[in-house]
């Protein structure tokens, strides 16, 4: 099949979310990859919303600009978002819009003709079929499935309300509609990286996780509530100060624990990522960004908080960034900060972003870390006098929790000496201390992925971007080296302590993020030898999409 | 059989010589050693303060965190290890100030905590400023003209929010607040300990000043009436009414349902969640058919 591009666009409430899960499902089911996204108002009744749909032969877990159909359940939806409908795309809307060049569906009068106004999404699901070459028993046998603990009377309902739609939308096309797609024997993950990150903390021995509700982080802690077989402990404190201090106590206390925020939330954590600098606890912070500054743009995407979490907290200690580029990665990168912050003793933040957390990706597979590792500690038989501080050539201390052994753990948040007293020892401890700690950031550095590279080797033009930006970067390098120009790219995904990065001769650097002062360029300006050339920045809300990167380009 | 040296630590103490924070530590070795606590099986959790210093001043496992944030850190460590017995010591203003949110969302959660407020009445690390328990009207170093906001009734308000055990005591009164201390520790569930303790440098008043207002609860008190216990918090400042003014039913600890089904392990030493489990998690996730 030729790839698509399908919006579905309304209010807030009208359920569009459903006609675009029922729709993402049924072609799923028949085979074929599925990218959904979503970009939605923060409000629960009302404005404009959209449900974008990508679906082709291949997957291209990338979001878009343009739609091949446009399905508006509302006349404003419809003008809305018709701008973005591309040369010869077909728009679908409710049948009271006038209008040229439409497919006029009366979804309301269908589905009450059907028993019910709840049926109108099964209209509109019907409706979209024939413009999008989807068989109408892909979309029953969905419809079946979706609503089958609702029972039959509801199925039978909705399959109806669902052929409805199909007949008047079908009749409308007539020449214009294309054949069904056949079914293809494929399957694929599809999900999030917000739905995968708690089962690979579970599986990297997570037993705990507080945190407050704030947009786009709240479905982290959500998974574990309505997973209890994950094993997890999840508690919504009262505020991300509270939520972040029970982490890093639970964490002395032997589990391995994390917590989840956004920006402002994570303005909150920032006293107690210093303490986990100075406890050396290793606690994991997803920091889901979202534009700012302030309350910002709550239901939007952006990259905007990485020098501010390279930052964050006071005083000087090593830290880890880590930012996924999509689900796999995300699994790999919860299972890697773990393990990084239990190794190190050290705070690990992963960068995820509202499009992460919002977009579900086609995977052919999805793999789980190696093994459930559980928190390291030191062996309490083997130590005489236990010191928790105690001095060692990698300033990496044999740490035990609270109650393991006879062994007695003493954590302070002065300046402290090795056995964790504090002391006011400016000649000695103090210093010895700062290097203590600052020597586990020069082993960190060694033990940082480099970035992964596509093709620099014969490039011209490298796109530099890092976390969840990959799927458009790959898309526009794909279709610049259709049109013959010679293009790499290098993505991060592990990125501080900086990997060490050796620029090319003859090689022009462009970095691609979702911000407006390209604060990764600045990073590796200020920290690596690479001059860039060009900064592509998105801070619009949205996400980088391919449209953006070929237009900045040409 | 634990023994009261047991508990020595020989980190040097930075108190004034001569303050009532000395008494409270006493006291507090006394309890664990009458509740034949060993060292180990002890975290105290502490924020930032001269009260906040106790911890490293007898042998134990210590969190001393930050400003404020002992509450949720001793309750992260409640759930992570509750073979442990957790304390909190830490200063009026560090629990009731700067962590009194934390410590008003305690109430509701129940955590099987002991939390011992040195309550002084000033701020003394940073040399004499109002804390949320000075009365209205004492000057202080920074409230030159005196305090014009009324002292915070935390005692009352934990009453109203049924903590099931609220006791007040006085640093001056070793025996009774080692005593009270035991009872408290011995609680299931949130224990709150007030410890009228004069600041000796900093406070407003000298120690007799307080000791003339300190009243034993009288035996006619019924711990479980919860008005006449509110009532009692209330008498402060002119009346410092001392003994366990509240003690009620134990209610539902933090976590229990979580510890119903996990039992209590301490979560370092839980087996590894079913492999199983979290494959099938992932694979809930894919949709499609099978290739044939």
């Amino acid at each position: 099949m030729r790839d698509l591009s399908i919006f579905i666009a309304g209010a807030a409430g009208e359920g569009i979310q459903t006609i675009g899960d029922v729709v993402a499902r049924a072609f799923l089911r028949h085979g074929y990859p599925v990218f959904a996204s979503q970009e939605f108002e923060s409000r629960i009744r009302g404005g404009n919303s959209s449900v974008r749909i990508r679906i082709g032969d291949e997957a291209t877990n990338a979001p878009t600009e343009t739609a091949d159909v446009l399905l508006a359940v509302n006349a404003r939806a419809l003008e809305h978002y018709r701008p973005a409908l591309r040369p010869n795309g077909l728009s679908i809307a409710p049948d009271e819009v006038d209008g040229a060049d439409l497919v006029r569906v009366p979804f309301a009068e269908l589905a009450a003709e059907h028993g019910s106004a709840i049926f109108a999404n099964a209209v509109a699901a019907g409706a979209l079929c024939p413009a999008i070459s989807l068989p109408l028993t892909a979309l029953e046998a969905t419809l079946a499935e979706t609503f089958a603990d609702k029972g039959e009377k509801t199925v039978a309902g909705n399959v109806a309300a669902a052929r409805a739609g199909f007949a008047v939308a079908s009749d409308q096309l007539a020449d214009r509609r294309a054949d069904d797609v056949p079914p293809q024997p494929n399957r694929y993950a599809f999900t999030s990286a917000h739905d995968v990150i708690p089962i690979a903390a579970a599986a990297s021995g997570c037993r705990f996780i507080a945190a407050y509700p704030m947009s786009p982080s709240t479905g982290i802690i959500t998974a574990f509530a309505r997973h209890p077989e994950l094993g997890v402990f999840a508690e919504q404190a009262e505020d991300e100060i509270a939520a972040i201090h029970m982490a890093l106590g639970a964490i002395a206390a032997g589990a391995r624990a994390m917590t989840a925020t956004s920006g402002g939330g994570f303005a909150l954590m920032t006293e107690a990522i210093s303490l986990a600098g100075m406890i050396e606890t290793p606690v994991v912070i997803v920091l889901a960004q979202r534009p700012g500054p302030a309350t910002g743009l709550p239901t939007r995407t952006a990259q905007e908080d990485l020098l501010f979490a390279l930052r964050a907290g006071h005083g000087e200690f090593p830290k880890v960034l880590l930012a996924p580029s999509d689900p796999q990665s995300a699994i790999d990168l919860t299972a890697r900060a773990f393990d990084l912050a239990d190794r190190y003793q050290t705070p690990v933040i992963l960068l995820t972003d509202q499009y992460l957390a919002d977009s579900r990706f086609s995977l052919e597979r999805l793999t789980l870390p190696a093994d459930a590792t559980g928190a390291r500690f030191a062996d309490p038989a083997a130590l005489d006098d236990y010191a928790r501080y105690r001095f060692t050539d990698d300033g990496i201390s044999p740490r035990l929790y609270f109650g393991q052994s006879e062994h007695l753990v003493v954590l302070d948040s002065d300046e402290h000496t090795e056995t964790g007293h504090l002391t006011e020892d400016l000649v000695e401890a103090r210093p010895a201390m700062v290097e203590k700690r600052l020597e586990k950031g020069h082993r960190l550095t060694r033990a940082i992925a480099p970035p992964a590279s596509d093709g620099v080797e014969d490039a011209d033009l490298v796109l530099v971007g890092w976390g969840s930006t990959k799927g458009a970067i790959d898309e526009a390098v794909a279709r610049l080296r259709a049109d013959g120009q010679r293009i790499g790219a290098l993505h991060f995904t592990e990125l501080w302590p900086l990997p060490t990065i050796e620029p090319r001769d003859g090689v022009r650097y462009w970095t691609v993020e979702g911000n407006a002062t390209g604060q990764f360029a600045g990073l590796l300006e200020s920290s690596t030898d690479l001059e860039i050339e060009g900064r592509i920045g998105r801070y619009d809300g949205l996400p980088i999409t391919a449209e953006t990167i070929l237009e900045a380009i040409s | 059989m634990t023994a009261i040296d047991d508990y020595r630590s020989d980190v040097e103490n930075q108190w004034c010589p001569g303050c009532p924070n000395f008494g409270i530590l006493t006291a507090l070795k006394r309890a664990l050693v009458a509740l034949d606590r060993a060292p180990h099986e002890v975290c105290l959790v502490s924020g930032i303060g001269q009260a906040a210093k106790l911890p490293h001043y007898l042998a134990a496992n210590v969190f001393n965190g930050l400003h404020g944030r002992a509450v949720p850190a001793a309750i992260g460590i409640a759930v992570a290890n509750p073979a442990l017995t957790t304390i909190v010591t830490s200063g009026d203003g560090d629990l009731y100030g700067e962590g009194g949110n934390h410590l008003l969302h305690a109430l509701r959660r129940n955590p099987d905590l002991t939390v011992v407020v040195h309550n002084n009445q000033i701020y003394a690390l940073t040399k004499g400023q109002a804390a949320p328990t000075t009365p209205r009207g004492e000057r202080t170093r920074l409230q030159f003209d005196g305090v014009e906001l009324d002292p915070a009734r935390m005692l009352a308000t934990a009453i109203v929010h049924d903590c099931t055990f609220v006791a007040r005591g006085f640093a001056g009164e070793i025996d009774e607040l080692a005593q009270m201390l035991e009872q408290a520790i011995a609680h299931r569930g949130l224990s709150i300990v007030e410890v009228i303790q004069p600041c000796i440098t900093w406070g407003n008043h000298p120690v007799d000043w307080y000791r003339e207002r300190i009243e034993p609860v009288g035996d006619d008190h019924d711990p479980a009436d919860r008005a006449a216990a509110i009532a009692l918090t209330l008498r402060a400042p002119d009346r410092l009414v001392t003994g366990i003014l509240y003690r009620t039913a134990e209610r539902p600890t933090f976590a229990t349902s979580y510890r119903d089904r996990v039992g209590a392990t301490p979560m370092a030493e839980l087996p590894p969640v079913d492999r199983a489990t979290l494959e099938g998690r992932l694979a809930s996730f894919t949709i499609g058919k099978a290739s044939s």
